[in-house]
């Protein structure tokens, strides 16, 4: 999903500006984009209830909205949430902390940059989901193996996509810049930083989409908490609302760390934007 | 007249990817600038006009001769000299205004100097009120008008521009082009600029270095003289054609003799 989409779906109403024309607008606008959403969990409350589709394979929306509300009582749904969130954001959180530095450093020496490319390649094609096994024999099932594999994950486009920042910064800046006497050190904090900040970026969104897809695939394979574990575990027992509850609660993660990472993008690189169309 | 910059000399080669042999950009290359002098260096395309503002700018270094500015040789890239791009090389993070003070901060200025500066210098290219508009948000025009002010705000003694006009509509053109040369009147800095454009040489100048290529060198330095500039539309004066014509025809004999010498060039691979 582009960065427009996903801030239009989410952009607030205009201000209560009063007249009917206005609200009439809005409704317009909401049944556009919102048109598409509504039906398809119509759908999916009918599809079951007419006997399209086996209700015991898929329960009606609402059974699962029944669910969620179930296990919210309980307390189990926040756990697994809070469980794969706080993970996800530990691994994602460090992940960043520890590429970004190492890539603008890589970056910066074109020489060392060349010299340990190829081994990067290798690693950034190791699919991390592959050495789960090995992370698990290291680390156990505890924590520390499902952070390290986030983290893990979400390395690699970060400091890769932080190289490539540095590395294709337009040469034309620099020699601009350097025409004002500025010192390297100078240079690379007043011009290859900031310059590098989109495509920057570019990884850390990337990162942002593998923090939840290998997080949930660790959790079904060795957890005890955690929505990749609600599933799994609500699969074996055939509770297949709470399956569905699962599904649906790691969309919302996924939808929630990209509007997160949308409007931090859009605050750092306001001025990376064509002509705004007004 | 005291001169201000002096190349002494200067040859510049460049290690080749393709051949044995280094390329020759520019051979023995003299020519002397004067204090508060417009000098315009025009030559074909490839000649080495971009090599030699490189190496005034100090961001390369001669492979043989020197470059003396007051006497002393160049030594780096400096706050003495300003450079203005073709391609503007603003830079799109940063406002006009903050494009403006980029120079300023470098320099060391204090920040509501800088901020004063860069307001005065963007007022003086006609971008007042344009202060916090990112480079995304103006016309090339405009953008160019930025470079310029960011390269006369922190008053360099001279101002070195490569094409800076080349890619802005004919209008436009002729706009900066007498605003730049009312600038120059009023801040009495040396200018080296960089052109291909015969009218552009002729019409901004006090004096045309014409460039040959292959090897680049300074054929002919012509003075322009300044009676005839005083008019209304200087371009229709017949003294303007006639230096137009000795510049296109320096010009057009350089080009004839390249083309007849990759003939040569091409006879003899056929031969071998
Ligand atoms: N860094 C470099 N390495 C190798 N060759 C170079 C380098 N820079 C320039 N040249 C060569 O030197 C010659 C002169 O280049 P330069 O850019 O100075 O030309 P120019 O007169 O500015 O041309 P234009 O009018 O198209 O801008 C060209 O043949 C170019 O290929
Ligand atoms: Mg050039």
């Amino acid at each position: 999903m582009s960065a427009q989409e996903s801030t239009l779906v989410l952009s607030p109403p205009a201000a209560l500006g009063g007249s009917f024309a206005r609200l009439g607008a809005i409704f317009l606008h909401a049944l556009r984009r919102g048109g598409a959403l509504a039906a398809f969990f119509l759908l999916w409350e009918l599809a079951p209830r007419l006997g399209w589709v086996d209700a015991a394979f898929l329960p009606p929306f609402s059974q699962v909205l029944a669910t969620a509300w179930k296990l919210l009582s309980n307390g189990q749904l926040t756990q697994h949430f809070a469980a794969s969130l706080g993970r996800s954001a530990a691994g994602f959180a460090l992940a960043i902390v520890a590429a970004i530095p190492l890539g603008l450093a890589i970056g910066r020496y074109r020489l060392f940059a060349q010299a340990v490319n190829p081994l990067l390649e290798m690693f950034r094609n190791t699919a991390a989901l592959a050495l789960l096994p090995v992370f698990i024999l290291f680390l156990g099932i505890g924590e520390t193996s499902k952070v390290a594999i986030v983290f893990y994950g979400c390395f690699w486009p970060i400091l890769l996509n932080t190289i490539t920042a540095v590395a294709t910064v337009d040469p034309l800046l620099v020699k601009s810049a350097r025409t004002m006497g500025l010192s390297p050190v100078r240079l690379f904090r007043k011009v290859i930083l900031p310059a590098s900040v989109p495509t920057i970026f570019v990884g850390v969104r990337l990162a942002g989409a593998m923090s939840v897809l290998i997080l949930i695939a660790a959790e079904m394979v060795g957890a005890k908490s955690g929505l990749g574990y609600l599933i799994i575990y609500s699969q074996y027992n055939f509770q297949v609302p709470e399956m569905f509850l699962g599904i649906v609660c790691i969309t919302v993660v996924g939808l929630f760390i990209n509007f997160l990472l949308v409007a931090l993008e859009r605050r750092l690189t306001a001025w990376n934007t064509h002509r705004s169309e007004t | 007249m005291t001169v201000k910059l002096s190349l002494q000399n200067v040859r510049k080669t460049f290690r080749s990817r393709h051949a044995d042999e280094a390329f020759v950009a520019l051979d023995d290359v003299t020519l002397d600038v004067e204090d508060g002098e417009f000098m315009v260096v025009v030559g074909p395309s490839g000649c080495g006009k971009t090599t030699l503002l490189d190496l005034l700018a100090g961001l390369t270094r001669p492979t043989g001769g020197q470059i003396l500015l007051d006497g002393k040789p160049v030594a780096g890239p400096s706050l003495d000299r300003g450079v203005v791009f073709q391609q503007y090389a603003l830079f799109p993070w940063l406002t006009a205004q903050g494009n403006v003070e980029f120079g300023l901060e470098a320099k060391g200025a204090p920040s509501a100097e800088r901020r004063e500066t860069a307001r005065r210098f963007l007022g003086l290219v006609g971008l007042a009120g344009f202060e916090s508009h990112h480079p995304h948000e103006l016309s090339g025009g405009m953008k160019q008008r930025v470079a310029i002010a960011r390269s006369l705000a922190y008053d360099p003694e001279v101002l070195l521009m490569d094409e800076p006009f080349a890619a802005l509509d004919a209008q436009t053109r002729e706009t900066l082009q007498c605003e730049l040369l009312r600038i120059w009147r009023v801040s009495g800095k040396t200018i080296v600029f960089i052109t291909h454009g015969i009218d552009e040489a002729v019409f901004l100048g006090q004096r045309v270095a014409v460039m040959s290529s292959r090897p680049g060198r300074v054929e002919r330095v012509i003075d322009i003289p300044p009676e005839f500039k005083a008019g209304e539309d200087i371009r229709a004066h017949p003294e303007f054609g006639r230096l137009r014509h000795e510049i296109w025809r320096l010009l057009h004999e350089d080009g004839e003799r390249a083309r007849e010498d990759e003939r040569d060039a091409r006879r003899l691979a056929v031969a071998a």
